[in-house]
């Protein structure tokens, strides 16, 4: 021990925090955690049993305890990886010293182990929400301490799942120096968010299941229950939209391959319940409103949580084939699968044997808004069948018949797009339809004006796109945007003329109009997309080319040295004349590189993106390479250009639809006597 | 519908089994990835030593006004069949390509290279005709043979995983190489050659 002084042992000592925020509480906290769970699954739910009203109001201090349990760990976690402490093995796996901070941070959900701890954070924090709000929400307390007694039992598996299979605290000796680093393509703050806006989707159709199963064992489902539903429904649908349109803009700019959506098994798996929580939206709305489409709002609700189950179970079980890398492994699958079985089949089973004991609903005409919504919900469970059976088609057939095959893009554009263009019609029609009944005349008065609009576009956009389907898909959307817009307007018309003390609009409104325009303009720029150009081109540093009507220069080829990469620099200089006239000044630089990770040996593209409103252009720098010329070897770097009309509507319409889903819950927060009106 | 078993109850039933049997499936496949009968990444095994995959015969790409190889015999726009491989008296560079990959445009010099001694069939993966058409224009014609897998079938049925990827393909149709990035001369000296020596001096063609 001589040599050294006891300041510097002093040194090595933790200081207190860091003893409290040690990986080893951390696991202590998640156990207790895991407890909590246990308890608020059994405790409350025994309340409302016996109708006991003590036991029943445990179900908040117990998810509230759970709650504070993992932020705990999350924080001993977060504290690990921040202080880049590598003998815990996933922060081992998946950190490294020269990691900028933002990426250590996003490194905890970037990794099975992590990212299972975050959704178990979420869904307690969901649960914890949720008994904070009853009081306010006017919820009955036995039906609260069943919801909340269900989401314990989701977090009590998970709990046990994490601590089981995949405990993110595992220590690792001897420590390595260095972490192993995170996958570079990962590094991009786009991905940093991306998880966990999902996760929020996902975790938070926890609770519109919860309040599926609790209607279901009190056999009782009325308006107000969908109206307690609605916030959850609404909330943690828009999260998923915001996940995926994050997530599909951060394969745009990042992968370097100039698309944005692949139909590759994984991103599949967050459509399957986008799709069915889309329909569970609309359906919820039917039930406050009208009172009907119970038992599809009951099932939807079970379908959208067990969909988000099930991805998860599909993604980290390694069945599926997918270009996206995750750890995967036969004994998690296991486990979770059985945990699928017993929520998601429980529940299904549940459903079988009450659904059919609820009276059945009145009739209504199909030239109604109910109609409208029932016709949506047959066709967004069409299309999520559709998207089902073409993402487990390959590994089912494998398993029956071992055979490998691939269902890609062709299979999905040619089901998809038809039943996506009745949607479209369908979109543009509910606008002029009312509750209850609606006169036909009315609305063939309404919608001529949109239909003219949409008849006018179809030719504008053959022209444009010379392709029939996305045409017809185009000419759809401005339908849409020219129906919503009018009956906006004419409400709008109709409140003032009425002299109104509330001549603005219900949010209701403004929120549907929202959403449904933000469908329109993600299908637009969808078209847009499919007019898109790309070419390859190698060129010389002071080379040019001509592409999608301008003239493309490489300036300069430069070295750069990125905090964990070495990269190389294009500087490209895009003007306006076609090259050989090449008089035009440069009215744009574009300076894509492309990145060396020498501790993961991995090279990536970093896209040069320059985005208007009418298009993107886009380009990605290959490798150089030697050719042979008249005058001798010269140096040429390969380089794709892309030209992609309209691209950036396809995400400002996701950020649409996720305002429509801010502004219909923050118009119910100001008016909370709604949801109390006109019930028993 | 009050009997036992309605109209509604048989509806609510179906979810139910649905579940069950898409759950008994999950289960069969996380067994047989347990014990290795189910392997969905098979795509990725290697191919090496095996006789070509039945594939679905491609169709050919014409392309006019480029010259066709010397000694290619057929045309360029025969399409590739297993038949077609396997009755080859020599060997044969199968290569996976597109008009939309980089090392595909990067790897095209030493193809023509390679071209001279040994015959190379193109197969253009997910692509569209003109567009390879323009591409070979464009970056030179080292093709004895170049067929299209539009939807990608062949590729899966060969493991591709990715373009571009090579094979090489023995009289009788054995896979004898199988390369996975573009391909260079330090590749083709090291790997290719020796193979095509040594098959030479056993007599395999």
């Amino acid at each position: 021990m001589e040599g050294i002084a006891p300041q510097h042992l002093r040194a090595l000592q933790p200081a207190a925090w860091q003893w409290f925020l040690s990986p080893e509480n951390g696991h202590f906290a998640l156990a207790l955690a895991c407890a909590f769970a246990c308890a608020q699954c059994l405790l409350p739910a025994l309340g409302a049993r016996l109708r006991e009203p003590r036991l029943a109001r445990l179900g908040g201090g117990l998810a509230w305890s759970q709650a504070l349990c993992l932020v705990m760990a999350f924080l001993c976690l977060g504290t690990a990886a921040v202080q880049d402490d590598f003998s815990v093995r996933s922060v081992a796996e998946n950190s490294a010293r020269a990691k900028p901070l933002l990426y250590k941070v996003a490194g905890l959900w970037g990794n099975h182990e992590g990212s299972l701890l975050l959704w178990l954070l979420v869904l307690a924090l969901c649960a914890a929400l949720l008994a904070t709000t009853a009081r306010r929400a006017q919820l009955p307390l036995f039906l609260q301490a069943r919801v909340l007694a269900i989401l314990g039992g989701i977090s009590a598996a998970f709990g046990l799942f994490c601590l089981l299979t995949s405990s993110p605290f595992g220590r690792l000796l001897p420590p390595p120096a260095d972490g192993a680093g995170m996958n570079p393509m990962l590094q991009d703050p786009g991905l940093a968010f991306h998880p966990p806006l999902l996760y929020l989707g996902y975790v938070g159709l926890a609770v519109p299941f919860a309040f599926a199963v609790a209607g279901l064992m009190e056999k009782r489902v009325t308006p107000r229950w969908g109206g307690w539903m609605k916030p959850w429904v609404l909330a943690s649908w828009g999260f998923l939209t915001c996940g995926i349109t994050l997530g599909s803009w951060w394969s745009y700019y990042v992968l370097g391959w100039g698309g944005y959506w692949f139909w590759d098994p994984v991103e599949n798996a967050s459509l399957i319940p986008w799709l069915s929580s889309t329909a569970l939206v609309h359906s919820t709305i039917a039930v406050e409103k009208r009172d009907v489409l119970k038992s599809w709002s009951l099932l939807l609700a079970i379908a959208s949580f067990s969909f988000s189950l099930a991805g998860t179970f599909l993604v980290r079980s390694g069945i599926l084939n997918s270009v996206h890398a995750f750890a995967s492994d036969p004994a998690r699958g296991v486990f979770l699968l059985l945990i699928l079985g017993v929520i998601s089949g429980g529940a299904l089973a549940l459903f079988a044997w009450r659904a059919p004991q609820f009276p059945a609903e009145p009739g209504f005409p199909l030239l109604t808004r109910e109609g409208a919504l029932v016709l949506n919900n047959i066709l967004l469970c069409t299309l999520c069948a559709i998207v089902l059976v073409g993402t487990l088609y390959p590994p089912f057939v494998q398993l029956l018949f071992s055979r490998t095959l691939s269902v890609g893009k062709p299979f999905f554009d040619s089901t998809t797009i038809p039943v996506f263009l009745l949607l479209l019609l369908l979109l543009g029609i509910v606008c002029a339809l009312g509750w209850r009944y609606t006169k036909p005349a009315s609305v063939l008065r309404a919608l001529r004006l949109p239909a003219l609009l949409g008849c006018l576009a179809f030719p504008l956009a053959l022209i444009w796109l010379a392709a029939f389907p996305p045409a017809l898909c185009a000419a759809l959307a401005v339908w849409v945007l020219g129906a919503t817009a009018l009956a906006l307007l004419r409400r709008w018309q109709v409140n003032r003329r009425a002299g109104r003390a509330h001549r603005s609009l219900p949010a209701s409104q403004w929120a549907m109009a929202l959403a449904h325009m933000g469908v329109a303009v993600s299908v637009l720029g969808m078209c847009g997309m499919s007019a898109a150009r790309h070419d390859i081109v190698e060129l010389p540093v002071g080379g040019s080319v001509s592409f999608a009507g301008r003239c493309w220069k490489l300036a300069a080829v430069s070295p750069v040295q990125g905090p964990n990469y070495r990269a190389e620099r294009a500087m490209l200089q895009v003007s306006r004349p076609t090259c050989p006239t090449n008089a035009g000044k440069p009215f744009l630089r574009l300076t894509p590189e492309r990145r060396f990770f020498p501790l993961q040996d991995q090279t990536l593209a970093q896209v040069a993106l320059h985005i208007t409103p009418l298009g993107d252009l886009y380009a990605v720098l290959g490798p150089s390479r030697l050719l042979a010329t008249r005058h001798g070897k010269q140096l040429v770097w390969v380089l794709r250009l892309h030209d992609n009309p309209l691209a950036v509507w396809i995400w400002a319409g996701g950020l649409f639809m996720a305002l429509g889903a801010v502004v219909a819950l923050l118009g119910r927060s100001r008016r909370p006597a709604v949801a109390a009106r006109g019930e028993g | 519908m009050r009997g036992p078993l309605g109209r509604r109850h048989l509806l609510a039933l179906l979810p139910v089994l649905a579940f069950l049997l898409l759950g008994s499936g999950f289960w069969r496949m996380l067994h047989g990835l347990h014990n290795g009968q189910f392997d969905p990444h098979a795509v990725m095994t290697p191919q090496l030593g095996k006789d070509v995959p039945s594939f679905p015969a491609l169709a050919g790409i014409p392309l006019s006004g480029t010259p066709t190889v010397q000694g290619a015999g057929t045309g360029i726009d025969t399409g590739i069949d297993a038949a077609a491989l396997q009755g080859q008296t020599g060997p044969v560079l199968v290569n996976f390509m597109a008009s939309w990959c980089i090392p595909c445009v990067a790897e095209m010099s030493q193809l023509k290279a390679i071209s001279q001694v040994l015959p190379v069939w193109g197969i253009a993966y997910k692509d569209r005709v003109p567009r390879v058409a323009a591409f070979v224009r464009r970056n030179g014609q080292p093709y004895a043979r170049l067929a299209t897998d539009p939807d990608g079938r062949a590729a899966v049925e060969w493991g591709v995983t990715g373009v571009p990827e090579s094979f090489l393909v023995m009289p009788g149709g054995q896979i004898l190489w199988h390369g996975t990035s573009a391909l260079d001369e330090a590749t083709f000296r090291r790997e290719i050659l020796p193979l095509l020596m040594q098959a030479r001096k056993e007599g395999r063609w």
